[in-house]
């Protein structure tokens, strides 16, 4: 019987499946978790999903390398939803037509403050130089902000790492800081949000409204294009 | 649902690939979306299962971060190590940048005479 159990053990953590099952319902659980607070935005489901996890492959001393053969399925489906934003942005298209002006004034704001906020901090409370620069560009979604560490000597998974921190925080923040900031606009909300926290602010911004998560997307977008371009400048200044 | 997927995928790889050609930094996926949006206005209706692939999947956005975000067990050390000034950082800083977009948008959208319609409001 140990023998079998053993066995199974050995499939299981060899095999892709049972870590994309894993993924799932550790996100399943984040998401009952969340509704049964209410939907309350600090019982984040990917921060429990991840919690669940890490424990998960603490206890079973399985590689990360193991697990993401496994979630790389779930993972590579970010690409095909990062297209998907385009039908709600094209739905509300008149909306984004309208307010052209006020969103490139507050993504080259949203940029700058991203970037100087935090480093500055961080560089204040002694972090090592390398964090320093892996943390310049964690408002940015995942693939650019690892691309931009690497090229200015950062370390591109301690990006990706401080990036979903970055997505966890805003996803919990967002909708009191907005509330106690007495913003009522839906458009001003959801791009604050894509441009500060990438596709988790996003996926946060849909759950709250349709309009303020196709702002968000933009937001998301269009910092990642600014960031990529302003960063450099201004380390190499 | 066939359909859908193929549309949204060949749009990735249109972006990836042009992304790669050009090299623009911007990537693959977000120009992809740029591509569909264009589609969709020649189009100017979106098909009704690219529509309910989409909501599913937007639905859904924030699963597809869990993997990323395991990865959290590489740094385990050095989060430890400079886990106070890191997380400072991250905190500040992102409620820094939510409060300047949200209201440097709300600012300038209110000098150029305040589109914001009402009934979008909370």
């Amino acid at each position: 019987m140990n023998a079998q159990l053993g066995q199974l053990w050995v499939y299981l953590q060899a095999n892709p499946l049972g870590w994309l099952t894993a993924t799932l319902v550790a996100y399943w659980i984040g998401v009952k978790a969340q509704r049964a607070a209410g939907g309350r935005p600090y019982v984040n489901p990917v921060a429990i999903a991840v919690v669940l996890l890490v424990a998960l492959l603490a206890v079973t001393g399985t590689p990360y390398q193991t697990y993401f053969e496994g979630a790389q399925f779930v993972h590579f489906l970010l690409g095909p939803a990062t297209v998907a934003l385009a039908i709600p942005l094209y739905e509300n298209w008149p909306a984004v037509k309208r307010s052209l002006v006020p969103m490139l004034a507050a993504l080259l704001a949203g940029t700058v403050t991203a970037v100087a906020s935090a480093v500055g901090i961080a560089w204040a409370l002694g972090a090592s130089a390398e964090s320093l620069v892996s943390i310049a560009p964690k408002s940015v979604t995942t693939p650019v902000a690892m691309g931009i560490a690497e090229k200015l000597g950062g370390i591109p998974s301690l990006t990706a790492v401080l990036v979903i921190l970055t997505g966890i925080i805003g996803a919990i923040i967002a909708t009191p800081l907005l509330n106690a900031l007495g913003l009522k606009d839906w458009r001003a909300r959801g791009f604050a949000v894509g441009v500060a926290a990438h596709g988790l602010g996003t996926a946060r911004a849909f759950q709250v409204n349709d309009l303020a998560g196709t702002f968000a997307g933009i937001g998301m977008a269009l910092n990642a294009l600014a960031t990529a371009i302003l960063v450099p400048v201004l380390w190499h200044w | 649902m066939i359909e859908a997927g193929i549309l949204l995928l060949l749009c990735q790889l249109a972006g990836e690939s042009i992304v790669r050609a050009l090299a623009v930094p911007v990537p693959g996926p977000v120009l992809g979306a740029v591509l569909m949006c264009a589609l969709l206005a020649i189009r100017r209706s979106v098909p009704d299962n690219l529509g309910r692939t989409s909501h599913d999947l937007l639905a859904n956005f924030s699963l597809l971060f869990v993997p990323a975000g395991t990865g959290i067990i590489l740094h385990a050390t050095r989060l430890e190590a400079e886990a106070l000034a890191l997380i400072a950082a991250l905190i500040g800083s992102t409620a820094l940048t939510i409060a300047v977009a949200s209201l440097v948008f709300v600012g300038v959208d209110r000098l150029m005479g305040g589109t914001a319609p009402q009934e979008q409001q909370p």
